[in-house]
């Protein structure tokens, strides 16, 4: 279920074009979240005890999607109160030269496979809740920082050139012209992070913190299809529901004047 | 009003930076625009931006109504100022109620006041409020937007203005729109305006007086009349190009060079005695007046042959040009029609006087002597 996430965000991102990417890719992506939910469906028709068998895991399911979702809560909260601020600062000309040896770095980071991020982080943290949410915030924050910083820096320099010229002091022209002008894509920033955060978390069972990848990883080890599919499909639908509400955020949020949703 | 001394900007290291502006000293008086011209890189922008303190001077002062700006907080100096930019700048983010009421805000106005006023000001443009206050500037044309940034500029009835090209992003056409609802705005608003622009027509238009700069340097401050019939410089002669005594046709009105009262004949009068006037004035041509003071026709000199009366001889007026229109509008009709004099008529359609060829020519050596 994580793979189908991932390619959710490569495809999001070249619409942004702040991450290379194909055309093709972008339509692959949204097409695997569909396949997916096609093959689900008809493995259920196909095999009609199916519902009952994934039922009876409703407890767990219950449990582990509540585990599952305060691990995205923890992690997409951290990366949002520690990613915007970020980009910001990153964003301000006091930091222009630093900034872009920084977003390399965070871009280099990005390389490394969640999986072994978390790994390390449970070397260096040990097991449970923390190093998993410490490794799931690692993994979010890259797309929310590269987002606030670009969208700020693409604010054109005119509109703070009016600004400054009609006597905002820099706070204001902050709040007032860049922030506003920059929060469309900072928002899709957040959605592809979060996305990642729901897609990433099942992860978190490998190292002792549960969640829905408690019964995805024992399903597959077990060769227990109900079992596989009780975590799948709740992780799935959890994806595409934090993409929807981010979405709904992102449609009545950002002003009118520069949403291209409205 | 604006007053500015040996201002100085340098930018680099003193001793061996680049010198934007040099030493640069003019005055402009209440109610007045002036144009800083000239070719790009030449400082005029530098020079407005060093007025709202957007760029600080190495040397030299700025005084508006007296005042020294350095004295005056930045942030406070540029409310007092409106503030117009080339690329128009609206805040894509705020309606167009918002957009203009940005410094009104700023200075914390009552709401109500500042909306009231938003409304008013669009009306004077001559958009809608009810449909414009609370549109989007992407939901405007271009011209619209151009105006709305201009009309930001006026919200917070700042007696100085500051603008930066800020016609340059639109068709001719709606320029010329523009600049003429600018114009009509300014007679009864009477800012102090500093307008920067690269476009001599444009500069010819609008300013009371123009500002011409040269790599850094003012090469000649003065009126238009005066920098077309005068140039100070070879450069400036270049820069106004060779058609500059057209340009300086704009500016001079009709009734400032007819000839008035004209002699005209009636179309009971012999032929005889417009010949006789006609050689007398010298005139090629000569208005034949109707009753009631319009004009009735017209006799050319080459063409009466023999005796006859006035009425038989004379050709009907194919143009008329109203005496407050400028002499480049006669110029076309007199071209267009083929008419050697034209009758210079008021409002009502009287005949107030004549324009010849020589009459222009000799009103325009006039406006040389004069300057």
């Amino acid at each position: 279920m994580s793979d189908v996430s991932v390619d959710k965000v490569a495809g999001a991102a070249p619409r942004l074009a702040l991450r290379g990417g194909t055309g093709r890719a972008y339509k692959l992506g949204r097409l695997i979240p569909w396949l997916v939910l096609i093959i689900a469906v008809g493995t259920w028709w196909f095999t009609s005890d199916m519902p009952e068998d994934i039922l009876t895991y409703q407890e767990d399911i219950i449990f582990l999607g509540g585990q599952h979702i305060a691990l995205v809560a923890y992690a997409g909260g951290l990366a949002l109160v520690t990613g915007i601020p970020a980009g910001i600062i990153l964003s301000r000309p006091a930091f222009r030269r630093t900034a872009e040896i920084a977003l390399q770095v965070f871009n280099l980071g990005s390389t490394i496979p969640t999986l072994a991020i978390i790994a390390l982080c449970m070397t260096a943290l040990g097991i449970g809740t923390l190093p998993a949410v410490f490794g799931l915030w690692m993994a979010t924050l890259l797309p929310i920082v590269r987002n606030t910083y670009a969208g700020l820096r693409n604010v054109p320099k005119m509109l703070i050139e009016a600004a400054q010229g009609m006597g905002m002091t820099p706070r204001q022209i902050f709040w007032r012209v860049e922030f506003p002008n920059a929060l469309f894509v900072i928002f899709s920033g957040i959605r592809t992070a979060l996305a990642i955060c729901v897609g990433t978390a099942p992860l978190a069972f490998l190292i002792g913190a549960g969640g829905l990848g408690e019964l995805i990883f024992t399903g597959i080890a077990l060769d227990e299809l109900p079992m596989l599919l009780a975590g799948v499909i709740p992780t799935a639908l959890l994806a595409v529901l934090t993409d929807f509400v981010i979405g709904l955020l992102q449609y009545w949020l950002v002003p009118k004047g520069i949403n291209p949703l409205r | 009003m604006i007053r500015l001394e040996n201002l100085t900007k340098t930018f680099g290291t003193p001793g061996s930076g680049i010198t934007a502006v040099d030493r640069v000293s003019f005055e402009v008086p209440e109610g007045e625009i002036c144009v800083l011209l000239g070719p790009s890189g030449c400082g005029k922008t530098t020079t407005m931006k060093m007025i709202n303190r957007l760029i600080e001077p190495t040397s030299g002062k700025v005084f508006i109504d007296g005042k020294d700006v350095t004295h005056i907080d930045p942030i406070q100096l540029r409310r007092s100022i409106g503030y117009v930019i080339q690329q128009i700048g609206l805040f894509p983010n705020k309606t167009v109620a918002d957009n203009i009421c940005v410094v009104p805000d700023l200075l914390g106005w009552d709401r109500k006041k500042s909306r009231a006023r938003a409304a008013e000001l669009l009306e004077m443009v001559g958009l809608q409020p009810d449909t414009f206050l609370k549109r989007y500037p992407k939901e405007l044309s271009g011209g619209q937007q151009q105006r709305v940034g201009v009309l930001r500029a006026l919200a917070a009835d700042a007696p100085v203005m500051l603008m930066d090209e800020p016609f340059g992003a639109i068709d001719p056409i709606n320029r010329e729109v523009i600049q003429d609802e600018f114009l009509r705005m300014q007679k009864t608003l009477r800012k102090t305006v500093i307008f920067v622009s690269h476009d001599l027509d444009e500069a010819v238009k609008m300013a009371d007086k123009i500002a011409i700069f040269r790599a850094g340097r003012l090469e000649q401050f003065a009126s238009p009349e005066h920098l077309l019939s005068n140039p100070a410089t070879p450069f400036i002669e270049t820069f106004l190009g060779s058609d500059r005594s057209l340009k300086l046709l704009r500016l001079v009105q009709v009734e400032d060079a007819m000839l008035a009262p004209a002699d005209t004949v009636r179309p009971d009068d012999p032929v005889s005695t417009a010949r006789d006037l006609m050689s007398k004035s010298g005139h090629p041509a000569i208005i034949m007046s109707n009753g009631e003071g319009h004009p009735g026709g017209i006799i050319l000199a080459n063409r009466i042959a023999g005796q006859g009366f006035c009425r038989d001889a004379a050709e009907p007026v194919r143009a008329t040009v109203p005496v407050k229109s400028d002499l480049r509008s006669a110029v076309a009709l007199m071209f267009t029609h083929d008419m050697p004099v034209i009758p210079c008529v008021d409002e009502e359609g009287r005949l107030q006087g004549v324009l010849t060829y020589r009459s222009i020519v000799r009103s325009l050596a006039s406006s040389k002597i004069a300057a």
